[in-house]
C-alpha cells in the first residue's frame, strides 16, 4: 500500500463528516455490543470514503476521535485493506478485475482498451478528474467476466462497446443516484 | 443421475428475496421446527448425521466442528458466517445471498440456536456492499416478523444478527483473520491453538462457517440428517454449489447433486454445455485457484481410467500426483489456446498481492514466485528458474501460520508437474513464446 509521506503536500486541516454520514456512523456503532465499537471501523471507513471519495489522514484522525481509539489503529487498518484509497482519486474509479478467470475471457484486452480510451495508465486519473483506472484482484464475479467495479457497482460481460457506453454514462451522471 | 436441488430450488420464484414470498414457499420452517420441537443438541446431532462438510473449501465435517464449541458458563458464544468469498473462481455465495438472502438468514437463526449463540455475525467482503444491503433488508424483515430479536416465536430464544463488511483482503476468508477483521483490525491470521471454538471473537468460543454450509442446515433440519445424507454419493453427501468460469459455453453457478460426472458437468446440456468457441479442453482447476490444476487427460478420467466425479473423493483421487480437490467448487476451465505459464504467473501475482506479510516464507516466497514466473512468462527466464520455483515452493509449504502459503505453493507445483514442457518451451523458444502460446501455430485474439 502506498501512503503519501510527503506531508508538506497534505492538507492536515481537521475535517468533519456530513450529518448523513454521521447518522450512519452512529447507527453502525450502536449495532455492536457495549465496548466492541472498534468493530465498526471498517464499515465507517467505507462510509467516509463514500462521502469524501478517499480516506485522508485528517479523515482517519476524525474516525479515531469518534471511536475513541488511537489514530494508529485507524491507519494500520486503512493501509491493510485495498479498497481504501489513501490518495485522492477521480470522481469514478474503475477497478478492473485481472485475476485468472477474468484473464481467460479477455480482461487484459479490456484494460488496454480503457487505457487507450481514457489515455491514462493503471493508477492514473484523467486530466478532467473524472476517471481513475485501477486493477483489482478477484472481485468474485468470475463467471461473468471481464468485469469492473465502480462505487460498489459491478459491470459485467464487458466488451469494448460496453466500456464506451459506461464511460459516457458515468460522465453523464447516470450512476450518481445511490 | 437425478439432480435434486436443496438450496436453489426456489431461486427463480419471483419475489423470493422478500420475506412473504420466501415464507409462502416453505421458508423459515427449520426455525419453527428447531426452536419449538428440538433441543440445540438434537439440531447438532442432525447436522452430524447429515455428513455435511464445510463448503468453504476445507471440507471439514460441519457437525464435528460444531461439537468442538466450548461452552463455559457465563461466556457468550458466537456464530460467524464467512461470506468473504474471494477465492479466484468462486462466486457461488454471492449468487445465493443476492438471489435468496432469507435462506442464509434462516440458516443463521437455526444454526445459532443449535450453538447457543445470542449474537451472530455475517462477515461479507467489502466489494459485495450491495449484497450487505440486501441482507440487511432481509434481516429487518425477519425482525419485523418475529424471527429475530427477543423471544423468537415465543420460545424464549433471543438472537441478534449483524452484517459486517471487509475492505478487500483475500486473507480475511481465513477464519482467524476474519475474526481479527471483525474486531476492527488488520486481517493477520492467529496462531492455532487456541482454535476459534475455544477462543474466537473477542476471546469467546466461536464457530465460523461458510455461507453455503449454513444454508445447508435448513434442508438438513427440515428433512432430517439421514435424508440429507441419502442425497449425493458416499461421504460426499448433499448438493454443492459449483461456480463455473473460464472458457465455457455457459459459465455460472450450478447446484449439483454430489456424484455428477465431471464429463456431464462440463459438456451436459443441463450444465456448462462444453468449451466455448469450438475449442478443446486444455486444463481444469476444479476447486478454486488454490487447488492443483489438472491437464485435460486427468479431468474427466482418473489416472486409473475411472470416471472422475464431482465429489470430494473422486476429485482428490490420485493425490497431488494426478488428482486435485473439490475445494470451494470454483471450477475454472482453460481452452487449448490458453497459456499455462501466464495463468500460473497470474495466480502467483494474486497470492503475492494478498499475502498479509506476517510470515516470512509466505511474504517473501510469494513475491519471489511472482517475479520468477513473470520473467519466464515474458521471455526472460532460464531453465534454472523452473527448479528455483520448486525450491521456493517447498520452503513456503507447511511453514506458515495459515494456509495461504500452501494455497500459493500448490498451483505452481501442479502447473510445473503437469506442464513442464510448456515452461521449458518458454525458455527454449523465448521469442516465439512472446508471439503465440504453446502448441499454437498462430495466436488467435481473445474477442471481447
Amino acid at each position: 500500500m502506498k501512503v503519501n509521506n510527503n506531508l508538506a503536500n497534505i492538507d492536515l486541516e481537521p475535517v468533519s463528516f456530513s450529518p448523513e454520514t454521521m447518522a450512519k456512523i452512529n447507527e453502525v456503532i450502536s449495532s455492536y455490543p457495549e465496548g466492541k465499537h472498534k468493530s465498526a471501523l471498517i464499515r465507517i471507513l467505507h462510509l467516509v470514503q463514500s462521502e469524501k471519495g478517499w480516506v485522508s489522514i485528517p479523515s482517519m484522525n476524525k474516525v479515531a476521535e469518534i471511536l475513541t481509539i488511537e489514530p494508529i489503529e485507524v491507519y494500520e487498518v486503512a493501509t491493510f485493506y485495498t479498497m481504501f484509497h489513501l490518495e485522492p482519486v477521480g470522481k469514478y474509479v474503475f477497478e478492473v478485475c485481472h485475476t485468472g478467470p477474468c484473464m481467460l475471457v479477455g480482461s487484459d484486452n479490456i484494460i488496454d482498451y480503457i487505457k487507450s480510451k481514457l489515455n491514462i495508465n493503471i493508477g492514473e486519473t484523467t486530466a478532467d478528474g473524472y476517471f481513475t483506472l485501477k486493477t483489482a484482484e478477484c472481485l468474485g464475479g468470475c463467471g461473468y467476466g471481464p468485469l469492473l467495479q465502480c462505487k460498489y457497482k459491478f459491470h459485467e460481460h464487458l466488451t469494448k462497446e460496453r466500456v464506451d457506453e459506461l464511460i459516457s454514462d458515468y460522465r453523464a451522471g447516470k450512476y450518481d443516484q445511490n | 443421475m437425478k439432480n435434486r436441488k436443496l438450496l436453489l430450488e426456489n431461486v427463480h420464484v419471483p419475489g423470493i428475496e422478500t420475506f412473504d414470498v420466501y415464507r409462502k414457499n416453505g421458508g423459515y420452517r427449520s426455525v419453527e421446527k428447531a426452536l419449538k420441537s428440538m433441543t440445540p443438541e438434537e439440531v447438532v446431532e442432525e447436522v452430524k448425521k447429515s455428513g455435511l462438510r464445510g463448503r468453504g473449501g476445507a471440507g471439514f465435517p460441519t457437525g464435528l466442528k460444531w461439537s468442538f464449541l466450548a461452552k463455559p458458563e457465563g461466556v457468550p458464544r458466537y456464530l460467524v458466517c464467512n461470506a468473504d468469498e474471494s477465492e479466484p473462481g468462486t462466486f457461488k455465495d454471492r449468487y445465493l445471498m443476492e438471489k435468496i438472502p432469507h435462506l442464509l438468514v434462516e440458516g443463521m437463526i437455526t444454526s445459532s440456536f443449535a450453538l447457543g449463540a445470542n449474537t451472530s455475525y455475517i462477515y461479507i467482503r467489502g466489494e459485495f456492499m450491495y449484497i450487505l444491503h440486501i441482507l440487511e433488508k432481509a434481516i429487518a424483515e425477519a425482525y419485523a416478523n418475529g424471527f429475530l430479536g427477543k423471544n423468537i416465536l415465543g420460545t424464549g430464544y433471543d438472537l441478534d444478527l449483524i452484517v459486517a463488511p471487509g475492505g478487500g483482503a483475500y486473507i480475511c476468508g481465513e477464519e482467524t483473520a476474519l475474526l481479527e477483521s471483525l474486531e476492527g483490525k488488520r486481517g493477520n491470521p492467529r496462531m492455532k491453538p487456541p482454535f476459534p471454538a475455544v477462543k474466537g471473537l473477542w476471546g469467546c468460543p466461536t464457530v465460523v462457517n461458510n455461507v453455503e454450509s449454513i444454508a445447508a442446515v435448513v434442508p438438513i433440519v427440515n428433512e432430517g440428517g439421514d435424508a440429507y445424507a441419502q442425497t449425493g454419493l458416499g461421504k460426499s453427501t448433499g448438493t454443492k454449489l459449483i461456480s463455473a468460469s473460464g472458457n465455457l459455453i455457459r459459465p455460472g453457478v450450478y447446484e449439483i447433486e454430489m456424484g455428477v460426472s465431471v464429463e456431464e458437468f462440463i459438456y451436459g446440456d443441463d450444465y456448462c454445455r462444453g468449451i466455448a468457441n469450438g475449442r478443446k479442453l486444455k486444463a481444469c482447476v476444479p476447486g478454486g485457484s488454490s487447488v492443483p490444476i489438472l491437464p485435460h487427460y486427468l479431468v474427466t478420467k482418473t489416472a486409473a481410467g475411472e470416471d472422475r466425479l464431482m465429489t470430494y473423493e473422486s476429485l482428490a483421487d490420485g493425490g497431488f500426483e494426478s488428482g486435485s480437490m473439490l475445494g470451494s467448487g470454483g471450477f475454472i476451465i482453460f481452452d487449448e489456446d490458453q497459456c499455462i505459464v501466464r495463468n500460473t504467473w497470474n495466480f502467483a501475482r494474486f497470492y503475492a498481492h494478498e499475502s498479509c506479510g506476517q510470515c516470512s516464507p509466505c511474504r517473501e516466497g510469494t513475491g519471489w514466485m511472482e517475479k520468477v514466473l513473470n520473467r519466464l512468462e515474458h521471455g526472460q527466464g532460464n531453465l534454472r528458474d523452473i527448479t528455483l520455483l520448486e525450491e521456493v515452493n517447498k520452503k513456503i509449504e507447511g511453514n506458515t501460520i495459515c494456509p495461504l502459503g500452501d494455497a500459493a505453493a500448490w498451483p505452481v507445483a501442479a502447473a510445473i508437474r503437469h506442464f513442464r514442457d510448456e515452461f521449458e518451451w518458454h525458455v527454449n523458444e523465448r521469442e516465439i513464446s512472446q508471439k503465440r502460446n504453446y502448441g499454437l501455430i498462430t495466436q488467435p485474439s481473445v474477442e471481447v
